[in-house]
Parts: C-alpha cells; sequence; structure tokens
C-alpha cells in the first residue's frame, strides 16, 4: 500500500506520520503544497500543524494551495484520506468533510491524552476496534470545536458518519468529558462515501507503547487490512 | 475602487473569544455592556472601473476564501 503526506509550510506531524505509516508497511513519499501533481497512492494524508500560521481561519490557507486539486481528485475516486487535526481542518475547509472546527470553548490550548468511544467500526480506518471501544489517543489543539448546523448534525448521525466521541474513563459521552466543546461530543468523522476521514485526536502519537500508548494502531492496521 | 468587508459570526454560533472580551470590559468598570460578539475586516482594492464587476469580485472574494458560511456572515461596502 502507497502513502503520500501532503508537507505544508507549518505543517510539523508529517514526520512522526511518516514514521507510523512505514511501521505499518506503507511505501511513504512526502509531497510538497506547491506541487502541481501528486504520484499515484491508495492513502494521502493531510497531518497536524499549523499550516500558513493558522491565518484567516485554520486550515483555510492550505485548502486553497496548488497539491489540493489533485487531493480533491484522489478523493473523488475513491482514494483514502486521513486527516488528523490541522488536517482535519483543512478537510473541512476545502468542504471534502462538512461543518468547521472553532476555537476550544475554553479558550485554552489543550495536550493531554483523552478517551475515544469508538462509534462506528465498520469503516475503512476504523474496522480493527469494536464497537463501542474505548480508547486513549493524544490530542493537542486550540481549533478542535467541532461545529455543524442541526440539520448537518442530523445527517451525520443518520448516515453513520460520527466515527469516534469524546468519552470518560467509563465510555459516558456527556458535557464533563467534551474537552473542547464539540456538537455531539465529536471527535472524528467520515464522509458519506466513508473513504475520507477527519480526526482531532493524534493515532501517529501512540503507536508505540514507549510512547505512552498503542491505540492509534487500530486506525493503521485497519487500512491496510 | 476601495471596498470594507465584514465578516461576523452568525448567530447562536458560539464566541468565546468575544465572551472573554465582554468580561475584561466589564472587569474594568463598564458593567453595562453585553452581548460583544467579535468579527473581521478587511478592506480589498479592486482593479476595476465597472462597480458592478467589482462588487461581483468581492462577493466571490467572500464566498470563496474570506468568509466561512457554515458559520459566518458577510457584508461589504464600496469606500472609494
Amino acid at each position: 500500500m502507497k502513502a503520500n503526506v501532503i508537507v505544508f509550510p507549518g505543517s510539523n506531524c508529517d514526520r512522526d506520520i511518516k514514521v507510523a505509516l512505514e511501521k505499518f508497511q506503507l511505501k511513504t513519499k512526502m509531497i510538497w503544497h506547491q506541487d502541481k501533481e501528486m504520484p499515484k497512492s491508495d492513502l494521502v494524508v493531510l497531518p497536524g500543524g499549523f499550516s500558513y500560521g493558522d491565518y484567516l481561519r485554520c486550515g483555510c490557507m492550505a485548502s486553497k494551495s496548488n497539491i489540493m486539486c489533485e487531493v480533491i481528485k484522489h478523493a473523488n475516486k475513491g482514494g483514502f484520506i486521513i486527516g488528523t487535526c490541522n488536517g482535519f481542518q483543512i478537510l473541512t475547509e476545502t468542504g471534502l468533510l462538512p461543518g468547521v472546527l472553532l476555537r476550544n470553548k475554553k479558550l485554552k490550548f489543550i495536550c493531554k491524552y483523552v478517551n475515544l468511544l469508538v462509534e462506528n467500526n465498520s469503516t475503512p480506518f476504523t474496522s480493527k476496534y469494536k464497537k463501542n471501544q474505548k480508547i486513549k489517543i493524544p490530542i493537542a489543539h486550540n481549533e478542535g470545536n467541532y461545529f455543524a448546523g442541526e440539520k448537518t448534525l442530523d445527517e451525520l448521525e443518520q448516515n453513520d458518519q460520527i466515527v469516534l466521541k469524546y468519552c470518560d474513563e467509563n465510555s459516558i459521552v456527556n458535557n464533563e468529558s467534551n474537552p473542547n466543546g464539540s456538537c455531539l461530543n465529536i471527535a472524528g468523522i467520515v464522509n458519506k462515501k466513508k473513504n475520507i476521514i477527519g480526526m482531532m485526536p493524534h493515532p501517529e502519537r501512540c503507536v508505540e507503547s514507549i510512547l505512552g500508548g498503542t491505540d492509534g494502531s487500530g486506525i493503521f492496521q485497519s487500512l491496510i487490512n | 475602487m476601495k471596498f470594507e468587508v465584514f465578516v461576523t459570526l452568525k448567530n447562536g454560533v458560539l464566541d468565546p473569544q468575544g465572551k472573554a472580551v465582554e468580561n475584561a470590559l466589564g472587569n474594568i468598570g463598564l458593567s453595562s455592556i453585553k452581548n460583544v460578539r467579535q468579527g473581521k475586516y478587511f478592506t480589498i482594492e479592486v482593479d476595476e472601473h465597472n462597480e458592478e464587476k467589482a462588487k461581483t469580485l468581492v462577493k466571490s472574494s467572500c464566498e470563496k476564501l474570506l468568509a466561512n458560511e457554515t458559520i459566518e456572515n458577510f457584508k461589504f461596502n464600496k469606500i472609494q
């Protein structure tokens, strides 16, 4: 399986995700955002970071860069895309995923492990997890407060597009277990065709026990399955 | 031709920065101030003599980049 990681000015998780992808035997190329062509791949990753210094709105500038035309073509052909953190913000700004990520409700940058409930394990990114399995993956963001209109939220629920929700130690999804104010405690969603996932948590940061956990591995194991 | 553009959050969209500014205004004694909402202000020059064409360009800039219509409204005025 082949993967392309798009590198924007300000990306800072691009090399981390390369290490994670290669651990799971994905042949990985780094692609510069100004490129107008992209080598063929099964997976495209939009990494975390602060592309373009978060100017205007997080992910907005990156969503208009040259390479995104190729990324959209890849998406339309049914190719897989993972956007983590800033990558999720870029996906919403591009319109490949609905909604938007707003400033955290309490205005603080949050960097910590959180509990997540796997709401949907019938996607190419989550099939290695059990439904309603509780996993622990770190978040590190200032704008992770997922927002969408009521109609969009209803559609996400009806189409089983909500993949990950913030929960507590006992798998309870409520206000107390919501770190950033996200609507419906949403931490990750897929598009209708289920070939694109956007998630605020960083699975690439927990694929080695020496780094504190391995729960992120399931995302990559599901893909190569 | 020069335009000013205002981008503001739609009603109902949480604005924690506006809220923090409102609290700070209260802290310095300006306590009757309420419902502060924070937005963005741009000035844009358009190299175009036809006003209608210029307005179309500015509207397009707002729709495609300056505002995210999931959460924001925009309005603009010609100022020069």
